[in-house]
């Protein structure tokens, strides 16, 4: 017999405790395995969640934990609802999530498709391309504002390089026309990679031989792309959105890094938004509102691609 | 000579398809070789236009990065003995002396004990409660994993606030042991979803013949599945870790001083009249390429890690 750490510990043990954990039934293990897990993230997640919905529907305010609380029902959810300056923010986060998805799906899947044609070299050069979104968004971001700097920045050199403008005329993050667009190119530079893995292993997914059937048949590389590619890439495809849609909801780090949210509120998605109302003017009761308000959004977005997802697998 | 394929792509179409990717690998990672360059230019060459592409490297940024330094008069400069490293040097040619050290090494090892401490506890809870999600009848089964996966859904913000309270009441605010807690409980639903993955993979008649032979459920879960498992533990373990190290809204939020890790920290090196570039640079440098490093050593199990397992290869 081996004599591991492990057996030691085994022989050490007092034979009535032995016996005990050998005489678990495969039941009582199962739940000695799984409570752990549950009971960290009933603490870490659902009690701060039920507190959450709880601080809700009051006007308490962290910064001043001594004063009195008062229930004011669903008055938070009303003003929140209601207010202009969070649907503006809810605007900012619509445009951001639309086109860093179309420009990821649009890059992604052409990269995917070009990896694809099996050219010498391409595990290596997929290995270099996925490595930006590996990385911390927060220090990336913050890094992308020098490339963004007018004039000494690399990016506006890159831009005036290929298109002759002066590099010193556009501000990418201090422009209210361009602020947007400069938190879309970061994101989008990010996790195209990520649309591009996704989709790769779409279309390794596809047997040769429906594409030899489509060869004998005579369809044309075009009727085999729409009819045999796409359609066989697709669940692959809504997964990847699926994926960046619910990051790219949540995002804080790489936004609040580039632009703060500015100018002016111009960048301002939901979670910076957020991070203002909770942690900076402290309305905690309020702050409370408007997460659990994103959460269930998120939640039932999430839920209803799902479904349209397993319909898409189904076919 | 081998065979002929209709489906192989023609030479040209691969030639084409070779240059296109090249193409935007060049063009994607050149800001990542700006970051490592500019860690090596001196001020002045970080910020001169047009950029520099080739420069005398300098290791001011590196310098920059771990010490902090005063200003002083000329006279006191000259009054001073002459240096005695060459970082100092480095310094004086600046007109200034070193004050001390900066507090990037202390969050450097900050970043280092939460993302190992975190890693451990995730992936230890995890192997446990993927491994009985894969082999027995848990209650309710799909409706816990499905528990599991959504908590990573919700908005880090959002979470933030109650755990913001929680820390204060429980004295666990800006401690290490409360950010490992925080970032084993947001690690722990893709640690249980890939290892079940990895563990589903494994035969079970491996444990039925160690049962058989009269191991019991614990001696065959550590004897037989353990090692078997070991390749998907180890890359979720990578994942795990690659999260905690990249980890920003929370510990923004939540750390400020003793417990802060490297992401917040980084932004906040400032020089003269804004960010210090190279400075920046460099520890962005140290900070990243450990996990450049651990990618390319993930790269085959990179897909299944970032999509929770749902797609592999």
């Amino acid at each position: 017999m081996s004599d591991t750490p492990i057996d030691r510990v085994a022989k050490a043990t007092p034979p009535s405790v032995a016996s005990k954990i050998r005489g678990l039934s495969d039941r009582a293990i199962a739940w000695l395995f799984v409570l752990p897990t549950i009971f960290l993230l009933l603490a870490v997640n659902i009690f701060p969640l039920i507190w959450t919905i709880n601080l809700s529907f009051t006007n308490f305010r962290a910064n001043r934990p001594n004063r009195e609380v008062d229930y004011i029902g669903l008055r938070n959810y009303e003003r929140i609802l209601t207010d202009e300056d969070i649907w503006l923010t809810m605007q900012a986060t619509a445009h951001f999530l639309f086109w860093t998805i179309f420009f990821q799906v649009l890059i992604g899947f052409t990269l995917a498709w070009l990896i694809n044609r099996k050219f010498k070299g391409n595990d290596l050069w997929t290995t270099l391309i996925v490595l930006p979104m590996m990385l911390s968004p927060a220090v990336v971001g913050n890094f992308w504002t020098f490339l963004y700097q007018p004039q000494i920045g690399l990016f506006n050199y890159g831009i005036s390089f290929l298109t002759g403008i002066d590099p010193s005329s556009f501000q990418m993050i201090g422009d209210v026309t361009l602020a947007p667009w400069s938190i879309v190119i970061v994101d989008t530079w990010m996790w195209t990679p990520f649309v591009m893995l996704i989709c790769l292993a779409g279309l390794r997914s596809i047997p040769d031989y429906i594409y030899e059937a489509a060869e004998i048949d005579r369809a044309s590389q075009w009727r085999q792309f729409w009819t045999i590619t796409i359609p066989m890439v697709l669940p692959f495809l809504m997964l990847a959105v699926l994926f960046r849609g619910i990051e790219n909801f949540k995002m804080f780090d790489l936004v609040v890094q580039l632009t703060g949210g500015g100018p002016g509120s111009i960048t301002e998605l939901t979670s910076i938004n957020l991070k203002r109302e909770a942690f900076e003017k402290w309305r905690t009761g309020y702050a409370s509102a408007y997460a659990i308000i994103l959460f269930v959004t998120v939640f039932g977005l999430a839920s209803i691609y799902v479904k349209a997802l397993n319909k898409v697998k189904e076919r | 000579m081998s065979s002929y394929s209709i489906t192989e792509p023609s030479s040209l179409q691969k030639w084409l398809a070779g240059t296109l990717v090249v193409a935007y690998a060049v063009i994607t990672l050149l800001p990542l070789v700006w970051i490592l360059t500019t860690g090596f230019k001196s001020p002045v060459d970080a910020i001169a236009y047009p950029p520099k592409i080739l420069f005398e490297p300098s290791l001011e940024g590196y310098v920059n990065l771990f010490t902090t330094r005063t200003r002083v008069s000329p006279e006191t400069l000259e009054a001073l003995p002459p240096p005695v490293t060459w970082y100092e040097e480095v310094v004086r040619n600046r007109d200034m002396v070193i004050a001390g050290p900066s507090r990037y090494g202390e969050r450097f090892l900050n970043s280092v004990i939460i993302g190992f401490g975190s890693t451990f506890l995730s992936v230890f809870l995890g192997t446990l409660a993927a491994y009985a999600f894969s082999r027995f009848k848990v209650p309710l089964k799909d409706d816990l994993l499905f528990f599991i996966l959504s908590t990573r859904m919700m908005p880090p913000i959002a979470v933030a606030i109650p755990i913001f309270l929680m820390f204060r009441t429980l004295g666990l605010s800006d401690t290490h042991l409360g950010m490992i807690l925080l970032y084993t409980a947001v690690n722990i639903s893709l640690a249980v979803w890939l290892l079940k993955g990895f563990m589903d993979e494994i035969p079970r008649e491996y444990e039925e013949a160690a049962l058989i032979d009269g191991y019991t459920r614990f001696q065959a879960f550590y004897k037989v599945v353990l090692p078997q498992a070991a390749t998907g533990i180890a890359s979720t373990a990578i994942f795990c870790l690659i999260f905690s190290w990249n980890e920003y809204a929370f510990a923004v939020l939540l750390t400020s001083g003793t417990a802060q890790t490297a992401p917040p920290f980084i932004p906040t090196i400032i020089g003269v009249g804004g960010q210090d570039w190279p400075a920046v640079a460099a520890g962005a440098t140290l900070f990243l390429v450990p996990v450049m490093v651990f990618t390319i050593l993930l790269r085959k199990h990179l897909l299944r890690g970032i999509t929770f397992g749902a797609v592999r290869k």
